[in-house]
């Protein structure tokens, strides 16, 4: 229901006055996003939709993941 | 990092083997037929789009849940929004897939050939620039969404109330997953065995509210994200749950969501809103499922800034677009589908948007049956 | 030619004005100033009422297309190059030497001479690459919120060499599907830089006309069935086409179809389907199969056709039309003709 793809935090700046924003890099692309409600340094990944940040990605998290994935594969390799 | 799960854009990369892997898994872990329903459109879209359903084989069946906030918005409030972009001094913005969505009068990109100044927005902030350029003109935004778009709209409403911008107002139709899952679930002619919970509302509102419903109503919700592993990962989570027999939420996007959600947001959405019985198109009235703009904030509120007078609208009775959403009937069993009901022409709430079964099913899966038979091996 | 204008005329030739496109003095004044010394060739020269050709041997092409785009600057191109090399391309597709070109202004009352200028060369440059004349043209000027800017319309006559036949009723069953280049840069350039929804990025149209590159392909292997240039709609709509008008059932490989990076970013963050999204400078090209690895190499001699790529094939002739894409986990879905524009969505 809500497109929200994953960016990483470039530069904190005021491009909307009386906001936290900051430019966000998708992929190639930058886009200016709020990020009012997420608690982020530059090299921080969020996942942006409709113009805000309504998460930080937390990267150990997203190993730990892909780790499992890898070892469901590995259990059908062996 | 790894860039490939994270930064899930480049679908390119996602692995082969993994999703391999994974749907064996799956597959191995059944023994009985299950039906699982997948709340949301982005999750209805991407199952068709990757083919997942076909993947999974015919001892899972995914069922399509309601949760297109494009689709289920009723009728009677896009046709005021169709009345107020024709008054004059008024710039009507939305979000595209809205845009096109038809009310009893049509759609607001056919508002537009009425002359009305209807703008494409990706993000309810972009209504200050045109705010400031537009000082004579009133700009207002057609607020749709779930619990993850809605603290955006707050967040947009309690900027103008802050810095004292007269020339915006938001005509809102905003709805709650939980609600309307109550609801769904409250039907035991449903046969839902587990749910897929969308990641990304849960981002903003957390998943301490699904724990009770999966309590109440006896069913594991796995918290799912949208890329093909991340499907098939919350999918084979879920299939555990319901072998197991145990009832609770399982987290399978932690990435990404956290159990109290994003508090900043849901505190945002408490102070700018109050919640009422809302309804929803296809399915009707269903209580506490809405959020509307509260007393302190009701200045921005468009439909009480402008006089439009709200009609009832009469929908056609053929289309089973209810059933569909709750999960009693798959789009290619209405008897309108692909004839009379098509996207150029819909006719009911799960056409309207891509993000809707009836949509995803007509783009992706018509006629999918007999494409190339067993001919998998003539390419590349 | 003598310059016998007041120099009080020659202050106020800022904007364009009503009286730009009347026929009359001003209207002269604006072509020899400004239409003539660019597009300068012999059959524009003569100077009559329409350009006067010599007559060829066996088949023409003949093409008209009308330009609107907005922004009518973009990184990459601008409205002037997209209505030369868009005709030359039609041309193209018809397995044709594009050769001459007319062009029609309508132009906006108020609208920058300077913006006009630039326009201008930057038609001018297109057609030199693509060594084509524009032979002759009109101008017309609206009141102010009439038309936005200026529109261009062009048309376009090529020569069509012995032995040569494009057409959707040649294509065969098996026939390889090549794209030439990356796809949806285009569409996703255009739409970065409509005023609401701005990001930045280093995308740039790809504009380009392709007439030099496909006339050494149809040289070498005169056998290609079919060409189509797959702009508004996409690929999906253009191979849509050509399925409905020749019953062909098409099957794509997904990871085959290239797409930078960015371009995929940018359909993500906005939800568009790639496939779905214009192209100005790629041509899908229909040709029998065991050409296939002769025309990527011809192709990717060329810096236009650098990522051309064999994205698919014709599974079926005389059939229900259908296309087809496969994505890498071997599950299938259809692809259609795009229903309305793409617009970005949210959910």
């Amino acid at each position: 229901m809500c497109l929200a793809i994953p960016g990483k935090i470039e530069m904190i700046n005021d491009s909307l006055k009386g906001l936290k924003m900051a430019k966000v890099n998708f992929g190639g692309l930058t886009k200016n996003i709020c990020i009012e409600w997420v608690d982020v340094k530059v090299g921080d990944y969020v996942m942006a939709h409709a113009g805000v940040a309504i998460s930080k990605v937390d990267t150990q998290e997203a190993e730990n993941s892909l780790k499992r994935l890898d070892a469901i594969l590995s259990d059908f390799n062996n | 990092m790894n860039n490939r799960f994270i930064m899930g854009i480049y679908k390119r990369e996602v692995k082969k083997e993994h999703v391999n892997a994974l749907v064996r898994k799956i597959k191995e872990n059944i023994s009985q037929p299950l039906r699982i329903m997948e709340i949301c459109g982005g999750q209805t879209h991407a199952l068709l789009k990757y083919g997942i359903q076909e993947l999974l084989g015919d001892k899972i069946t995914m069922i399509h849940g309601p949760g297109c906030p494009v689709c289920v918005t009723p009728q009677n409030i896009i046709d005021k929004a169709f009345d107020l972009s024709l008054e004059k001094n008024i710039i009507m913005t939305t979000f595209g897939d809205m845009a096109r969505v038809p009310g009893s009068k049509g759609s607001l990109l056919y508002a537009k050939s009425f002359g009305a100044d209807i703008r494409i927005l990706y993000s309810p902030l972009d209504i200050f620039q045109i705010a400031s350029e537009n000082n004579d003109k009133e700009i207002v935004f057609f607020s749709i969404g779930f619990e993850t778009t809605a603290p955006i709209h707050a967040l947009a409403i309690k900027y103008a109330f802050d810095n004292d911008i007269q020339n915006v107002s938001f005509l809102t139709s905003l709805v709650t997953v939980p609600a309307a899952l109550k609801y769904l679930l409250s039907d035991r002619d449903a046969e839902i065995d587990g749910i897929l919970g969308a990641g990304h509302v849960c981002a903003v509102s957390g998943y301490e509210d699904y724990e009770k419903l999966a309590e109440e109503f006896k069913v594991p919700i796995s918290i799912t994200g949208f890329e093909p592993e991340e499907l098939l990962l919350g999918i084979l989570n879920c299939v555990n749950l319901i072998v197991k027999g145990e009832h609770c939420v399982i987290n399978s996007y932690p990435e990404v969501v956290v159990r109290k959600g994003n508090e900043k947001a849901i505190g945002l959405i408490n102070e700018v809103f109050d919640v009422f019985d809302n309804n929803w198109r296809g399915l009707g009235v269903i209580p506490k499922s809405g959020l509307i703009i509260n007393k302190k904030y009701e200045h921005y509120n468009s439909a009480l800034r402008f006089k439009i007078s709200d009609k009832d609208v009469i929908i056609n009775v053929d289309c089973r677009a209810g059933e569909i959403m709750r999960g009693k009937l798959q789009p290619n069993e209405c008897s309108l589908f692909g004839r009379l009901c098509n996207p150029d022409n819909p006719q009911g709430a799960s056409m309207v948007s891509s993000e809707g079964a009836c949509a995803a099913y007509y783009l992706y899966s018509r006629n999918i049956v007999n494409l190339i038979g067993n001919r998998k091996d003539v390419l590349f | 030619m003598i310059n016998m204008d007041c120099p009080l005329e020659e202050k106020n030739f800022e904007t364009i004005q009503l009286a730009h496109g009347g026929g009359g003095r001003m209207s002269q004044k604006l072509i020899e100033r400004l239409f003539y010394p660019e597009f300068s060739n012999p059959y524009l020269n003569q100077q009559h009422d329409g350009a006067v050709i010599p007559i060829v041997e066996g088949e023409i092409a003949y093409t008209t297309d009308s330009y609107v785009v907005n922004p009518i600057f973009f990184n990459g191109g601008d409205i002037g190059d997209l209505a030369i090399n868009g005709t030359v391309n039609d041309l193209t597709c018809c397995g044709a030497v594009p050769k001459f070109l007319t062009s029609a202004f309508i132009i906006e009352e108020g609208f920058a001479v300077s913006d006009l200028k630039r326009i201008v060369a930057s038609m001018q440059k297109a057609a030199q690459k693509a060594e084509v004349c524009i032979v002759t043209g009109d101008t017309k000027v609206v009141d102010k919120g009439k038309c936005d800017k200026i529109f261009i319309n062009t048309s376009g006559i090529g020569i069509i060499p012995k032995g040569i036949k494009i057409h959707p009723s040649m294509i065969k069953k098996g026939d390889a599907v090549i794209i030439t280049g990356a796809i949806a840069e285009h569409g996703i350039t255009i739409l970065s830089e409509r005023g609401n929804i701005n990001f930045e990025s280093d995308l740039k149209s790809d504009t380009a006309s392709l007439n030099k590159m496909i006339q050494y392909l149809l040289k070498e292997i005169p056998q290609v069935h079919l060409m189509r240039d797959p702009t508004r709609g996409g690929i999906s709509s253009t191979l849509n086409e050509i399925a409905e008008a020749a019953s062909l059932k098409i099957l794509l490989e997904e990871e085959a179809i290239p797409v930078k990076e960015s371009v995929l970013a940018a359909c993500d963050l906005l939800g568009l389907d790639p496939l779905y999204v214009a192209n100005e400078g790629v041509m899908s090209i229909f040709l029998p199969k065991n050409k296939t690895e002769r025309a990527l190499e011809i192709l990717h001699y060329f810096e236009e056709g650098k990522n051309a790529s064999l994205i698919g094939y014709v599974l079926d002739s005389n059939c229900v039309p259908q296309v087809i894409v496969r994505n890498k986990f071997g599950t299938m879905r259809v692809v259609e003709m795009l229903s309305g524009e793409q617009l970005p969505r949210i959910c």
